[in-house]
């Protein structure tokens, strides 16, 4: 008998069939009117089925894999929490680096979830259209799988459970919340540079890759299995985002200078919103495997140069801001833990001065810096805060309109002088904080004017709790935002005499003795 | 010449898929870091699936790095028998 069997398809072929096959073009209606984004930013495609899919992952093997992680990521939070876990960490100062995290990094990856959601409809062709559907959804369990990695913490820690509703409202939170609403708010293309390229491949890159092995080295389990269960995903996002800006090169030579004024824009963002990563690593992980200084440059100057090399076959140039950055890199980490530090009233995690051994560690990582400019300024608010003095800034912070940043950081080659820029828009003042903020600025003054600055807002009003009248005659503005971003003040403060540390010790001696 | 890398958890399978890398890409160079590991290799990194099965001792789909992968660097092509990611400069 003759028997002829079907020779099993390749993946390439495969992946095709999925996208391509399975998409039509519309007559009922015109393409243009179906898909009307993707004009109006000024790039021009001109044929969609050059794009070419990095990652090939059909539909059953997608959830297959994804599936497969999931299981895995919860055996071990189980297996962690389990064993009270939590207990077997460095030290409890490390706690607070989940707290910054749980306000800043979930509630991003909610608004990833929902760009790529828009993404998946406003492509035209069906490669991208596929690719970030599901990115969407990976986003979206990075979003739960990161709030239920650190929920078994929040039983025991102060300081965890409002970030949801901070997350629109807290000064420090606002600077990612600006970055995610400038991309959402742009159009799909710039949205695609800002995210698949900006923050996926400079940002993640450091977060979840340094970081979390910093987070390991430290012993949370939980951290470790959440952040490289994400980055798995991130991968993928990165050659997505990655194919993206070599698709629109390749497309059409117009729109070289578009893309070259958003990779520059976007470099930048991310760098400003790097700055509060870097003081995780260097500051608030008890025990360090590299520092800031060496995760940028092993993951920004290296492999973002290389993609820059890498495009530069098609005239792209390394983006403006570069040099700054590589010369901000032994500065921003330092600069961003003394600003937290001197707000003890306003977060809702510790701060603390360095031990002598970390200061040490501090000085050898950062031979240009350390000891000239920041040894000095921790060294004099240690002596205070033992004198009783600790010192405590209860004024309300300048931010940049563009990045929303504190004003902190210095003047290029000039590590003693803040830096302001200022532009004027419609006869009202704005605030940047960089160059290469206040040309962001000035190229779209009509969308950062919009900006939410809770500082500016709580004055004029905007930032009260619930039932206070802003027309009584003793109305102060202002006066209630503890309230207001419903801060929880035992986790306020220094961390010398916090609840947390008391907790943990008496705990921790539990767990060790009978 | 730009490095091309790949970065994974470590565990059992991926102790398997860094030794198929190593014996396929001259050059290549590993950097162990806490609870995971990463592998540079001057301009392009290729993981053979036959390499990869050999070291396993089971038949192994390339698609299955997803699960141990972290991050990765270079332009990447996937085929049934080979994940290759690359830089052009
Ligand atoms: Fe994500
Ligand atoms: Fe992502
Ligand atoms: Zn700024």
């Amino acid at each position: 008998m003759d028997m002829k069997v079907a020779k099993k398809l390749g993946l390439k072929e495969r992946y095709s069939l999925m996208t391509r096959d399975l998409a039509w073009d519309t007559t009922f209606q015109k393409m243009a009117d179906v898909f009307p984004q993707t004009t109006y930013e000024g790039i021009k495609i001109h044929d969609w089925d050059k794009w070419e899919d990095p990652f090939r992952l059909t539909m059953d093997a997608y959830w297959k894999y994804q599936s497969e992680k999931e299981r895995k990521l919860y055996a071990i939070l189980d297996g962690f929490n389990q064993n009270n876990g939590h207990l077997s960490v460095t030290d409890a100062r490390y706690i607070n680096v989940l707290k910054l995290f749980l306000g800043s990094t979930p509630p991003l990856e909610l608004m990833a979830a929902r760009g790529f959601s828009m993404m998946g409809r406003q492509m035209n062709g069906a490669g991208p259209r596929v690719a970030c559907q599901m990115q969407a959804v990976d986003e979206y369990r990075h979003f739960q799988t990161q709030i239920h990695s650190i929920s078994n913490y929040n039983k025991y820690y102060n300081g965890m459970d409002e970030f949801a509703h901070q997350q629109s409202r807290m000064w420090y939170l606002s600077d990612g919340k600006s970055f995610f609403d400038d991309a959402i708010t742009a159009g799909p293309f710039e949205f695609m540079v800002a995210i698949g390229f900006a923050f996926e491949y400079v940002l993640t890159n450091i977060l979840f890759v340094p970081f979390i092995s910093g987070a390991a080295y430290n012993g949370d389990m939980a951290a470790m299995t959440v952040g490289f269960s994400a980055q798995s995903d991130e991968a993928r996002h990165m050659t997505l985002g990655l194919e993206c800006i070599k698709f629109m090169l390749e497309q059409d030579p117009d729109n070289l200078p578009i893309v070259q004024r958003w990779i520059d824009k976007w470099t930048w963002r991310g760098t400003r919103k790097l700055a509060s990563v870097g003081m995780m690593m260097d500051y608030m992980l008890p025990k360090r495997i590299m520092s800031f200084k060496e995760a940028w440059e092993m993951y920004v100057e290296d492999n973002g140069g290389a993609l820059f090399k890498d495009l530069a076959r098609y005239g792209i140039t390394i983006p403006k801001c570069f040099a700054q950055t590589v010369e901000e890199k032994e500065h921003v980490s330092h600069q961003s833990w003394i600003g937290f530090y001197m707000k003890p009233g306003a977060t809702p995690f510790h701060t603390w001065i360095p031990t002598p051994d970390e200061m040490d560690w501090l000085s050898e990582k950062y031979p240009n810096t350390f000891d000239r400019y920041y040894r000095p300024v921790l060294e004099y608010l240690d002596a205070q805060e033992k004198a009783g003095n600790r010192y405590n800034n209860k004024t309300q912070p300048m931010n940049c309109q563009v990045c929303v940043s504190t004003m902190k950081f210095n003047e290029p080659g000039d590590s003693m002088e803040m830096c302001f820029r200022e532009s004027v828009y419609r006869g009202e003042k704005f605030h940047t904080c960089s160059d290469h903020c206040k040309e962001i600025f000035d190229n779209e003054p009509e969308k950062y004017v919009q900006t939410f600055i809770s500082s500016h807002q709580a004055l004029q009003g905007n930032c009260e709790p619930d039932g206070v009248d802003v027309d009584a005659p003793d109305y102060r503005p202002g006066a209630r935002m503890l309230d207001y971003w419903r801060l929880d003040e035992r986790a306020t403060g220094d961390f010398n005499g916090s609840d947390d540390q008391k907790n943990f010790a008496v705990w921790r001696e539990q767990a060790t003795k009978n | 010449m730009s490095n091309a890398f790949i970065a994974f958890q470590k565990n059992d399978e991926s102790r398997c898929i860094v030794e198929a890398i190593l014996d396929d890409n001259p050059g290549a160079m590993v950097d162990d870091q806490p609870s995971m590991v990463k592998i540079d290799v001057p301009h392009r990194l290729v993981i053979k699936r036959e390499t990869v099965e050999e070291k396993m001792g089971r038949s192994f789909d390339l698609q299955e790095l997803q699960l141990h992968l972290i991050t990765i660097s270079g332009h990447l092509d996937e085929t049934d028998d080979e994940f290759t990611l690359s830089w052009n400069a």
